[in-house]
């Protein structure tokens, strides 16, 4: 009779996603973890937001973001990475439903996707640099190169990452940690596509609308 | 009971509960959303489809609509009770970035309208 007691002990019927039913498995609390990561590194980006939205009229006489933005590379860079992150999203799912095979073509295109979104930025700032419009000419331009740059460094490490990812799947298979490391690496991937929305709106549309 | 345990469980982020032919449908809805929400930012930044200076304007919320869509359709951040807890770190991380940004956008552009320029020489 007494084993009933503990059937229900905190009335868990009644209290949903505040910790009722006891504690969450490892799935939720590391996402959660994770998530809460993610949000104090939009956080370090409104900081660097701020400097550019601060700084971006100091052009010192150099060149001005109208001059220097190519929008058809910058329309490129952005179709990339949105259709990284679907691909991204549907390799998490895939793998989620034990489906290896799918996965891994999901995975090719998301790190592909990802590596032309990469390559395309880094030969704007190759021809930027080379156009004597490199960190150092203008406040508006070291703000520029930080922010952007700074997004296009998550960008890298998230590769290296996914890299390591499909490493791991194809060495342990879908265990459920590397499936939990995965859905970290999908979140880290969508949050870069948002951060990405606003790069995209504050510094090149913004910057050279008519 | 099972099910009913599930239920119970607190949202992972990124995750949707009910795993179902669904997830693909909603990836690909938030994607053609976004690709659309993306054409019309482009779109009204080099046309006078918009009045010219209400451009800003739109372009802001089209953006704050395209990182809606994300949220809802990738991260699957959506308004139910087992939610909770990730809208709410979610919340807490805007306004520590809407303090950060038009914070230093109001301080530096008072700033910037108070201060005299140094004489030049």
């Amino acid at each position: 009779m007494t084993v009933t007691t503990i059937a229900d002990p905190v009335g868990a019927g009644q209290v949903r996603g505040r910790g009722g039913g006891g504690p969450a498995p490892t799935r939720t609390v590391v996402a959660y973890g994770f998530w809460i990561f993610l949000l104090s590194d939009i956080i370090m980006f409104s900081g660097l937001f701020a400097a550019y939205a601060v700084l971006s009229g100091n052009t010192a006489g150099g060149p001005t973001g109208r001059e220097l933005f190519n929008l058809h590379n910058v329309f490129i860079e952005t179709a990339c990475l949105l259709f990284s992150s679907y691909t991204c999203g549907l390799g998490a799912l895939s793998a989620e439903r034990r489906q290896p095979g799918q996965f891994y073509i999901f995975a090719v295109f998301t790190f592909l996707l990802g590596a032309a979104f990469l390559f395309v930025e880094i030969s704007e700032f190759a021809g930027m640099v080379s156009k004597g419009a490199g960190p150092s000419r203008s406040a508006f331009l070291s703000a520029f190169f930080t922010l952007v740059g700074m997004h296009g460094a998550h960008v890298t490490s998230g590769l290296l990452w996914f890299v390591y990812m499909i490493a791991q799947v194809a060495a342990k298979g879908l265990r459920p940690h590397v499936l939990r490391r995965l859905l970290c690496f999908s979140l880290f991937w969508h949050a870069l596509d948002i951060i990405w929305v606003g790069v995209l709106t504050l510094v090149y549309l913004m910057g050279s609308y008519t | 009971m099972d099910g009913d345990q599930r239920s119970l469980d607190d949202r992972t982020p990124g995750v949707e509960q009910q795993e179902s032919t669904a997830s693909y449908l909603s990836y690909t809805a938030g994607l053609m959303l976004a690709v659309l929400l993306t054409i019309m930012s482009f779109v009204v930044s080099q046309t006078n489809l918009l009045w010219p200076p209400g451009i800003p304007v739109g372009l802001v919320v089209l953006a704050f609509a395209q990182i809606g869509v994300h949220l809802v359709f990738f991260l699957h951040m959506g308004s139910g009770p087992d939610n909770t807890n990730n809208i709410l770190a979610l919340a807490f991380g805007l306004l520590i970035v809407f303090l950060v940004i038009t914070g230093s956008c109001w301080i530096i552009a008072n700033l910037n309208a108070n201060m005299p320029m140094p004489p030049q020489h």
